[in-house]
């Protein structure tokens, strides 16, 4: 053995670390798109609220439930919208790459994943059970900041700093309560779009 | 250059074998399918080294059931991941002494 095949042996072992133990197929097309879907439904929600002032906001839900079904109805859509557009991106790409998707790698992404979001999605209804609605926007945004960091263990760094943006944008959420439209808007529209760009730009060219 | 090729392990001269240790180094645990699926061999071929790497007791086996079918999970042991350790530094070594 010669020192051009030790070290192709090298790196030839230490991509198969990474493939085997990462999960690369998700698409940055789809963190733009998803960040596109919570835009246009900040924007829908801006305009049911728009004769409510901003400072408001919070007790605007509570004397008025229709809107409360009405946000809650929107905040559903663009969820099942993202998640559905994700994992077809996903499917797609990794056809491509002619990688299985359901592999052990993405199997324990999607537990690291699950817990935060669930613990989450029960906070939530919790806190809606309870007619707490201030801290719901810095609720979701903290949750899904948490889940994103569990789940980048099992594929790019990058998926982390979202996280952490997300967590950022939680807390500040919940410093200046009634301002939670606006921080749903930039973290899951704009924080997703720029994300997805990067994410573009920087795997997929 | 004879000295450190001594370092070079047996059980790893086979690629396959290598590309086993490696995935099984760089993950808790990986099963069968997902093994093949990853290194694009036949079921027989897999088989066969993981019984090689089973022998040297580098690699240990859980089987289970999921459901009604059969699971079987593949983890590096200690005596593995030492020499896969080993292996990697050997090499380094190698590039290293002819530069």
């Amino acid at each position: 053995m010669n020192e051009k095949d030790a070290f192709a042996e090298l790196s030839s072992i230490r991509d198969l670390m990474e493939r085997s133990s990462k999960f690369i197929s998700l698409s940055g097309l789809s963190g733009i798109l998803a960040g596109m879907y919570a835009l246009a439904g900040a924007g829908w929600a801006y305009l049911l609220l728009k004769h409510h002032s901003w400072f408001n906001l919070g007790s605007a839900y509570e004397k008025e439930p229709d809107i409360l079904m009405q946000l809650f109805l929107i905040a559903l859509a663009v969820l099942i919208l993202s998640v559905v557009t994700s994992y077809w991106l996903t499917m797609r790409k990794a056809k491509s790459r002619q990688e299985n998707v359901w592999n052990p790698v993405s199997k324990r992404m999607l537990t690291a994943i699950a817990i935060p979001m669930i613990t989450g999605g029960l906070f939530m209804g919790i806190l809606l059970l309870k007619d707490v609605y201030t801290p719901i926007a810095s609720a979701s945004l903290i949750f899904y900041g948490l889940a994103l960091v569990a789940g980048s263990q099992y594929t790019y760094d990058d998926v982390k700093w979202l996280g952490i943006g997300e967590i950022i944008l939680g807390l500040l959420a919940l410093l200046l309560p009634g301002y939670g439209l606006i921080f749903w808007a930039i973290g899951f529209g704009i924080l997703h779009i720029i994300y997805g760009a990067i994410m573009h730009y920087k795997y997929e060219r | 250059m004879k000295d450190s090729l001594e370092h070079f392990d047996k059980a790893f001269e086979n690629r396959i074998r290598l590309q086993i240790m490696s995935v099984l180094a760089a993950n808790i645990g990986y099963d069968f399918n997902s093994l093949k699926d990853l290194l694009q061999i036949t079921d027989g071929n897999l088989a066969s080294h993981i019984k090689a790497l089973e022998k040297e007791e580098y690699i240990s086996i859980t089987k289970s059931f999921i459901g009604k079918k059969p699971n079987t999970q593949y983890a590096i042991t200690k005596k593995g991941k030492t020499a896969f350790k080993k292996h990697l530094q050997a090499l380094e070594n190698l590039i290293k002494q002819q530069k």
